[in-house]
C-alpha cells in the first residue's frame, strides 16, 4: 500500500512530502517529494548587487539565520581578500553559538512534541524567547537578523547588550538539565529513540550526511574544529560524538552542542577583543552615519555602494561552516561586476534527507516521525 | 591580505595529491587546474568523470571521500557553455578540491557519479531540474524542486529572473 503522509502533516516541520510504501505497520520504501517551498533564491542572487544578497540568506534556513548570514558574508569577504578585525569576528562567534543554541531548542522542542513529550516544548520556547530578545536587541530583529554585513558588522553592539548575554550565559547551562531531566533518562523517551532509525557511519558518509547526524554514528568530524573560519580555532571546545547512530544518539549530540555552545558564548564574552567592528575598505563598507554627513568623500562612496554597488574581482569560492544541521556552504562565482554570477547554497538538509530512507525502510511507521525530527530538516533550507 | 593572482600552470600544481594521482593514473584526463584564494580547482575531460571520482575517492593515501556538492554554471552565451562543479572533501586529510567538467549548449550529458557517492542523487537532480544538464546511469533522474510538467530550466542565464508570463 502507497501511503501519503504530508505535505502539510505537523511532524514533517514545513511541507515535506513523503509517499510511504508499507506492508502493514512496516516501511518497505520511502520516497521524499520535495519543491513545494521553491523560491528560486539562488536565481534572485544573481539580479541583486552582493550587499542586497544578505537578507536573502536569512531566508533560507530561517532557524538559523545569523549562521547563513556569515556563510555568505565570508564566502565574498574571501572573494575580495578582506581582513576582518578580530572584535568582529569575535562576535559573530558570539552570535553564531547563540544561533545553533536557538535552532537546537526548536529542534528538541518540536522532535519531543512528535515523540509524545509536550512539556520540554514549553521549557524550550522559554529559553528561545531569551535568545530571540539578544537577537532583537542587537540587530532590531527576531528572526530575521541580517546582522553580518560583508566586511564586518552592520552596527556596534548597543549599551547593555553583553550583560544581557552574560545573564542568559549564566542561567542557561542548569536548563539544560531540566530539558535532559525529562528526556535522557526518560524509559517511554528510551523506547521511542534508542535502536531507531540507525544508520552506520558508512552509509551516513556515502549519503553526504552532515552535522549531527554524521556525529551521532560515530565520524569525528566538525568544521569549525578541523576546518576552522572566523577565529574558531581561538575557542576551545568538545565535539561530541556518538558511536550508535540511532535517534538518541543524535538527540546526546545535539544536547551535549548545546552546553559546548554556551561555554563558547562565556569565553567569547571574557575574551572579546576592543576595536573596530569593519574592516578598512571605503569601496565596500558602508561609512559611518556622522562621517557620511560631515565628509564628502564618505558621502562619494556611500552614494556608489547604494546606486552601483561594488565590483568583486573574478573568481571562484566554496566557503563552507557548520550550522545547526551540518554543513551549509555558499558557493558564489563572480564575474568582475557588482552582482554576483551565481549563487549556490549547499544546503546540509538536502543531503541530510536522502539518508532518511536508509534509516526508516524495514522499520515501524511509528519511527518516521521519530527519525524526520532526529534529522532536523528546515524546508526551507532544502528548497531554498 | 591582498589577493594573489591565480595559478594555472599545471605544472606548478602537480605536487597537490589529487592533480598528482590523476596525472599518474591518465594524463589526458585532466584538461587543467587552478589554485586561486587557497581553493584548488581542477579541470577534468567530460567522459572520464566519473572513473576521477571513482580513483579519487577510493585513493588510500589521500581519499576524498565525501562528496559535499555538485552544481553548474552557465556560461551563456560563450562555449563550452555549463561547467558542472563537484565539491570533494577529505574527512581525514581536512582538505577540499573542485572538480570540473565544461560541456556545450547543445546537449549538455554526462555520467552520473551516484554509484562512488549515493549523495549524488539528489544533487544530480537538482542540476538537472534547474539547469538541464542530463547525467547518463542516475537511477531516477527527475525535476526534484520544479513541478513535473515544469517547461525550461529556472537558472539557466538565458531564463528571465521574473519567469515567462
Amino acid at each position: 500500500m502507497i501511503l501519503n503522509m504530508g505535505p502539510h502533516h505537523p511532524s514533517t516541520h514545513g511541507v515535506l512530502r513523503l509517499l510511504l510504501e508499507i506492508d502493514g505497520e512496516n516501511i518497505v520504501r520511502i520516497m521524499p517529494d520535495i519543491g513545494y517551498l521553491h523560491t528560486g533564491i539562488e536565481k534572485t542572487c544573481e539580479a541583486k548587487f552582493y550587499q542586497q544578497v544578505v537578507p536573502l540568506t536569512d531566508r533560507i534556513d530561517y532557524l538559523c539565520p545569523l549562521t547563513n548570514n556569515l556563510c555568505y558574508v565570508l564566502a565574498v569577504e574571501k572573494l575580495l581578500g578582506l581582513e576582518i578585525p578580530p572584535k568582529a569576528q569575535w562576535m559573530r562567534v558570539m552570535l553564531n553559538e547563540l544561533t545553533r543554541i536557538n535552532s537546537h531548542l526548536i529542534w528538541l522542542g518540536t522532535h519531543a512534541l512528535d515523540i509524545g513529550a509536550m512539556t520540554v516544548f514549553l521549557y524550550c520556547f522559554r529559553e528561545r524567547e531569551d535568545i530571540l530578545r539578544l537577537f532583537e536587541m542587537v540587530s532590531g530583529q527576531r528572526m530575521m537578523t541580517s546582522y553580518f554585513r560583508i566586511g564586518g558588522l552592520a552596527l556596534e553592539p548597543p549599551l547593555g547588550f553583553f550583560e544581557r548575554v552574560q545573564d542568559f550565559a549564566t542561567r542557561f547551562p542548569s536548563k539544560v538539565d531540566e530539558y535532559e531531566n525529562l528526556l535522557t533518562g526518560n524509559p517511554i523517551w528510551g523506547m521511542r529513540t534508542k535502536g531507531v532509525a540507525r544508520i552506520t557511519a558508512e552509509d551516513a558518509v556515502a549519503l553526504g550526511a552532515s552535522g549531527p547526524t554524521l556525529r551521532g554514528s560515530g565520524v569525528d568530524f566538525d568544521l569549525r574544529r578541523d576546518m576552522p573560519y572566523s577565529s574558531y580555532e581561538k575557542f576551545k571546545f568538545k565535539v561530541p560524538v556518538s558511536q550508535d547512530g540511532d535517534v538518541f544518539a543524535r538527540y546526546a549530540c545535539r544536547v551535549a552542542e548545546m552546553r559546548e555552545s554556551i561555554a563558547m558564548v562565556q569565553q567569547a564574552l571574557d575574551g572579546m577583543p576592543e576595536g573596530p567592528i569593519k574592516a578598512v575598505a571605503p569601496k565596500v563598507i558602508l561609512p559611518d552615519r556622522e562621517m557620511m554627513k560631515t565628509q564628502m568623500e564618505a558621502l562619494i562612496y556611500h552614494f556608489k555602494i547604494i546606486t552601483e554597488g561594488f565590483a568583486v574581482p573574478a573568481g571562484e569560492v566554496y566557503q563552507a561552516v557548520e550550522s545547526p544541521r551540518g554543513e551549509m556552504g555558499y558557493y558564489v562565482v563572480s564575474d568582475g561586476t557588482a552582482k554576483p554570477y551565481r549563487v549556490h547554497m549547499r544546503s546540509a538538509c538536502l543531503a541530510n534527507l536522502q539518508a532518511l530512507p536508509t534509516m526508516c525502510e524495514g522499520r515501524l511507521l511509528a519511527d518516521v516521525v521519530a527519525a524526520i525530527g532526529s534529522i532536523d530538516i528546515v524546508l526551507g533550507e532544502i528548497d531554498r | 591580505m591582498p589577493l594573489q593572482p591565480a595559478i594555472t600552470d599545471l605544472e606548478e600544481l602537480k605536487n597537490h595529491p589529487a592533480v598528482a594521482k590523476l596525472l599518474a593514473w591518465n594524463p589526458a584526463a585532466v584538461e587543467g587546474a587552478k589554485f586561486d584564494r587557497d581553493e584548488m580547482s581542477i579541470y577534468v575531460e567530460r567522459s572520464s568523470i566519473r572513473e576521477v571520482c571513482d580513483l579519487l575517492c577510493q585513493n588510500t593515501d589521500f581519499p576524498f571521500n565525501y562528496l559535499a556538492d555538485i552544481t553548474c554554471v552557465d556560461w551563456f552565451p560563450s562555449e563550452p557553455r555549463f561547467e558542472v562543479v563537484y565539491h570533494l572533501l577529505s574527512h581525514s586529510k581536512k582538505e577540499r578540491v573542485r572538480l570540473k567538467v565544461r560541456l556545450d549548449g547543445s546537449s549538455p550529458a554526462l555520467d552520473s557519479v551516484t554509484p562512488v557517492w549515493p549523495a549524488a542523487n539528489y544533487f544530480e537532480r537538482e542540476v538537472f531540474d534547474l539547469f538541464g544538464v542530463r547525467f547518463a546511469g542516475h537511477p531516477y533522474l527527475r525535476r526534484l524542486l520544479m513541478p513535473e510538467d515544469w517547461e525550461g530550466h529556472p537558472l539557466r542565464k538565458d531564463y528571465p529572473v521574473e519567469g515567462y508570463r
